[in-house]
């Protein structure tokens, strides 16, 4: 039975700026389980794609005025699991079988590649996203790391 | 303060070195940057050199197969260098080194 040694809830406004910051919080967090350098790119690579599809898709209809939240949760446990959720209260996935196909993308032609789905889940052990179409999208990631 | 992006050109052979994290927020302006150069200059070559990235998300593969599509617009080849071992697992992982005018070396 695996027991938790730590958690952290952190909420960030979904602006691009914030990128940068989740991942460098999440890799502070994760530091006290030794993760090889590898991991920790792992981890950080698929944590920028969660929070990045937060900022571009699931609040891209929201008034200037308005901001969106993303609510990410990080648990680690002492069988060397890192659990990582990903939430927003944002437009939700219509279709999520075609979100999770590779080069989909609804976004700018030019700029994204539809490869976010892809990473998050070539770069975890384990990936499932809930949706509800105008209410909110959750991104659950799961890393066991080396002993 | 530090340059995110350097270029150079030499011989028709245009060299943009990224200095910083590619993520969503930091690859919008260096696109721009870069395609401008692409129409002004009209280089033979872009080489793109990621070695002074320490990260890159799947804003970087935009990145690169964005301008691999408007290079070979303009009869432009590119080649991708300077990959760390941690950003050439990410390249590989959309097969965008099996691109016809893409080059891709470590």
């Amino acid at each position: 039975m695996k027991r938790k040694i730590n958690d952290m809830k952190l909420r960030l406004p979904a602006i691009s700026v914030n990128e940068a910051v989740s991942r460098s919080v999440i890799s502070a967090f994760v530091a006290e389980l030794n993760p090889t350098v590898e991991e920790l790119g792992d981890l950080r690579c698929a944590v920028s794609e969660a929070v990045t599809n937060c900022i571009v898709h699931a609040y891209r209809s929201l008034a200037a005025d308005e901001v969106g939240y993303i609510y990410i949760s990080v648990r680690l446990y002492d069988n060397r699991e890192v659990s990582i959720e990903i939430s927003d209260n944002g437009c939700g996935i219509e279709d999520l079988d075609l979100a999770r196909t590779p080069s989909f993308t609804t976004g700018e032609y030019g700029e994204r590649c539809g490869m976010g789905f892809l990473v998050m889940e070539s770069f975890t052990d384990s990936l499932s996203v809930k949706s509800r179409p105008g209410r909110g999208t959750t991104v659950l990631m799961r890393k066991i790391l080396k002993p | 303060m530090k340059e995110d992006l350097i270029f150079s050109e030499k011989e028709g052979i245009l060299t943009a070195r990224i200095t910083c994290d590619i993520d969503h927020h930091t690859a919008k302006p260096m696109r721009e940057s870069i395609d401008r150069l692409l129409f002004e200059r009209k280089p033979s070559v872009l080489v793109i050199d990621f070695s002074e990235v320490g990260f890159m998300d799947s804003s970087g593969l935009g990145l690169i197969l964005g301008r691999a599509d408007k290079a070979a617009a303009l009869g432009i080849s590119v080649q991708v260098i300077g990959l760390s071992p941690t950003l050439m697992k990410l390249v590989r992982l959309c097969g965008i080194e099996k691109i016809n005018n893409l080059s891709v070396t470590r």
